[in-house]
C-alpha cells in the first residue's frame, strides 16, 4: 500500500524552483532512500513534504488525502515527522525535555512511548538530565530522532541523518534507522552517504538538478554501474 | 556604604524585573523592545488609577498594613495592573509587531516601531496624568528600620525584595516545570524546530509578551511604591533595563536577574563619588564596556 505520494511537484524558493516535476512513492513499512549530487534538490523534497515550503505546481497525498500546501503544524499531526539535517535539536534543553517538546502536541500519557524511544537510544535514557548542547553530535542525532519518534508517526522524514558523524556513529545510526523501520515506521532518508542509503532502502530514487532521474530497488540502484559511476563514486 | 548597596538591590531587582521581560521578548522574537520602560510606566499607572480611582470609588478602604506603605487597593492594584499590562502588550504584538514580522521585516524596523510604541505610551500618560511626580499615598511619613552595620532599610523595601523573589521563583516554575514554559524555552532555542514539533509559536510569542507586560509592570509599580512616578520613570529604566539584559545574556533570564542587581548596585553605590543625576550615565558605561569586552555577556558563549 502507498502511504506518501508527491507527483509531479514543482517547488522551491522565491522566484527560484528547485525541484521540477518530482514524484515518489513510499509504501507503508518501507524505507525509500533519495540520493543524488549535491544541489539535487533532495532536501528541498523534504522540506515541500513536510509543509516549510509550498509547492507551486503538483500534490502529495498521505494515505489518500490530499495534503498538499498544509502548513508543518498541520502535518505533524496527520503522521509524518521530520528531523531536519542541522539544528535539529533545543541545545539548551535537557534530552528528556527534547523528547517531551516532540511529544509537545500529544494530549495522553506518552510515558510508554518515552520508555519506548529510550529502549532504542539506551544512551539518551542514562543522560536524560544532561543539556542536549553538551552531547556529541551522534548522540544529538539520536536526540534529534528520538524527538521525531514521540508522535508515533507513520513516516518519518530523514535529512542527511549521517551528515558531520565519524564513520563508526554513522553504520549505528544506520542501525538505529533499521531499528525503527522494523517498528513499522515508513522513512524516507536523504543522504549523501549514498552506498550506505542504498544498501538499506527497499527503495531508491536518484534526482538531479531537480528532476528524477532513475528509480529502482535498493540492490538494483546498487547494481547499476551507470548509478556507480556517476552518483556512487565509482 | 552597606547602605547604598542594599538601597541597590532593591532598585536592582526592580531593574531585574524589567530585565527578565525583555529578555524573554528578545530571545523569543529577537528584536530589541524600547518600549519596554514605558510598559513599567504603564503598570504603576494604571496602578495609580485603581489605588487612587476605581477602587476609592467602589468603597476599599484605604488603610496601610503596619509599618508599609500600603494596604488593600494595592493588594487589588497589583495583579490587576499586571494583568492589563500584559494584555496592552499582547494587543501591541497583534497590531503593530506582528504585522511587520510576517511582512518580513528586519530587527532594526521593530525595533524603531517599538520606539515610537515607547513615545505614545509615555504621551498618553503624559496627557491624562500630567509631568508631575505622583505617590500612590502622598505625604506618608516612610520610617526606616536600622538594621546592624548601620544599614537603614523601609519595610516597603523589604517587601519588594520579597514580591520580585515570588514572582522570579513562579517563572522559574513554570518555565521548567509546565508543558508551556517548556514550549517558551524551546521556541527560543530554535522556533523552526519548534514549529515542526507542532508548537504553535504565534501563541507562545503571545505568551511571552504576556509575561514580559506582566513583569514590566510588577517593576514599574514596586518603584512607585518605593520612589514616586512619573511618566518618564520607564524611559529613564531603559539604558537600566538594556545593561542588565546585555551583562546577563540576551536571552538569559537568570543572566538579566544578575545583570539587573548588578546595575542597581552600581547605580547606587556610585552616588557616593557622583551626583544622583549620572546614574543612568553609570548603566551606560557599564552597557558599553560589556560591548566592548564580553558582549556576549557574561553567560554567553563565546
Amino acid at each position: 500500500m502507498i502511504i506518501l505520494k508527491t507527483e509531479d511537484i514543482t517547488a522551491g524558493y522565491t522566484e527560484v524552483d528547485i525541484l521540477h516535476d518530482v514524484g515518489i512513492r513510499l509504501k507503508s513499512g518501507e524505507i525509500v532512500s533519495i540520493i543524488g549530487p549535491n544541489g539535487a534538490g533532495k532536501s528541498t523534497l523534504l522540506k515541500t513534504i513536510f509543509g516549510i515550503l509550498k509547492p507551486s505546481q503538483g500534490s502529495i497525498t498521505l494515505k489518500g488525502e490530499d495534503i498538499t500546501g498544509l502548513k508543518p503544524d498541520k502535518i505533524v499531526k496527520k503522521g509524518i515527522s521530520y528531523v531536519p539535517q542541522v539544528e535539529n535539536v533545543f541545545p539548551s534543553m535537557t534530552i528528556q525535555e527534547n523528547l517531551e517538546m516532540g511529544a509537545f502536541i500529544r494530549k495522553d500519557d506518552y510515558s510508554k512511548r518515552l520508555d519506548e524511544v529510550y529502549n532504542l537510544f539506551t544512551v539518551l535514557r542514562e543522560r536524560k538530565k544532561q543539556k542536549v548542547g553538551h552531547l556529541s553530535g551522534g548522540q544529538r542525532q539520536m536526540v534529534a530522532m528520538g524527538r521525531a519518534l514521540m508522535l508515533d508517526p507513520q513516516v518519518l522524514l530523514l535529512d542527511e541523518p549521517s551528515a558531520g558523524l565519524a564513520p563508526i556513529l554513522v553504520s549505528d545510526i544506520f542501525e538505529k534507522i533499521l531499528e525503527i523501520n522494523a517498528t513499522g515506521v515508513a522513512i524516507i532518508i536523504v543522504e549523501q552517504n549514498a552506498r550506505e542509503a542504498l544498501k538499506m532502502a527497499h527503495h531508491g530514487y536518484v534526482l538531479a538538478m531537480g528532476r528524477n532521474v532513475l528509480d529502482d530497488k535498493g540492490e538494483a540502484l546498487l547494481a547499476n554501474e551507470e548509478v556507480g559511476r556517476l552518483y556512487l563514486g565509482g | 556604604m552597606a547602605e547604598l548597596i542594599v538601597y541597590g538591590i532593591v532598585l536592582g531587582s526592580i531593574i531585574a524585573l524589567g530585565a527578565i521581560g525583555l529578555s524573554l521578548v528578545y530571545g523569543i522574537i529577537r528584536f530589541a523592545n524600547f518600549a519596554h520602560g514605558d510598559l513599567m510606566s504603564a503598570g504603576a499607572y494604571v496602578a495609580l488609577f485603581m489605588v487612587t480611582g476605581v477602587l476609592s470609588w467602589i468603597g476599599v478602604p484605604d488603610n496601610t498594613f503596619g509599618p508599609i506603605s500600603f494596604g488593600w487597593r494595592m493588594v487589588i492594584a497589583f495583579p490587576i495592573s499586571m494583568a492589563v499590562v500584559a494584555v496592552v502588550a499582547i494587543l501591541l504584538d497583534r497590531i503593530i509587531y506582528q504585522k511587520l514580522r510576517t511582512k518580513g521585516s528586519g530587527p532594526v524596523m521593530l525595533a524603531m516601531s517599538s520606539l515610537g510604541t515607547s513615545f505614545i505610551i509615555r504621551m498618553v500618560i503624559l496627557i491624562i496624568w500630567g509631568s508631575d511626580y505622583r505617590f500612590y499615598r502622598p505625604g506618608l511619613m516612610r520610617p526606616a528600620l536600622e538594621l546592624p552595620w548601620g544599614i537603614k532599610i523601609r519595610p516597603d523595601q523589604i517587601l519588594i525584595l520579597f514580591v520580585v523573589l515570588f514572582l522570579v521563583v513562579l517563572l522559574h516554575l513554570f518555565l521548567k516545570r509546565t508543558k508551556m514554559g517548556k514550549a517558551m524555552r524551546a521556541t527560543a532555542d530554535n522556533m523552526q524546530l519548534a514549529l515542526i514539533s507542532g508548537i504553535d509559536t504565534e501563541r507562545i510569542i503571545l505568551w511571552t509578551w504576556g509575561i514580559g507586560g506582566a513583569l514590566a509592570a510588577a517593576g514599574g509599580i514596586l518603584y512607585g511604591i518605593d520612589v514616586q512616578l512619573h511618566a518618564r520613570m520607564g524611559w529613564n529604566f531603559l539604558i537600566p533595563l538594556f545593561a542588565a539584559t546585555i551583562l546577563g545574556s540576551i536571552g538569559n533570564i537568570y543572566g538579566a536577574l544578575i545583570g539587573g542587581l548588578t546595575i542597581g548596585i552600581a547605580q547606587q553605590v556610585s552616588t557616593a563619588f557622583l551626583l544622583p543625576t549620572y546614574k543612568i550615565a553609570v548603566a551606560f558605561v557599564i552597557m558599553i564596556l560589556i560591548l566592548l569586552i564580553r558582549p556576549q555577556g557574561i553567560f554567553g558563549k563565546e
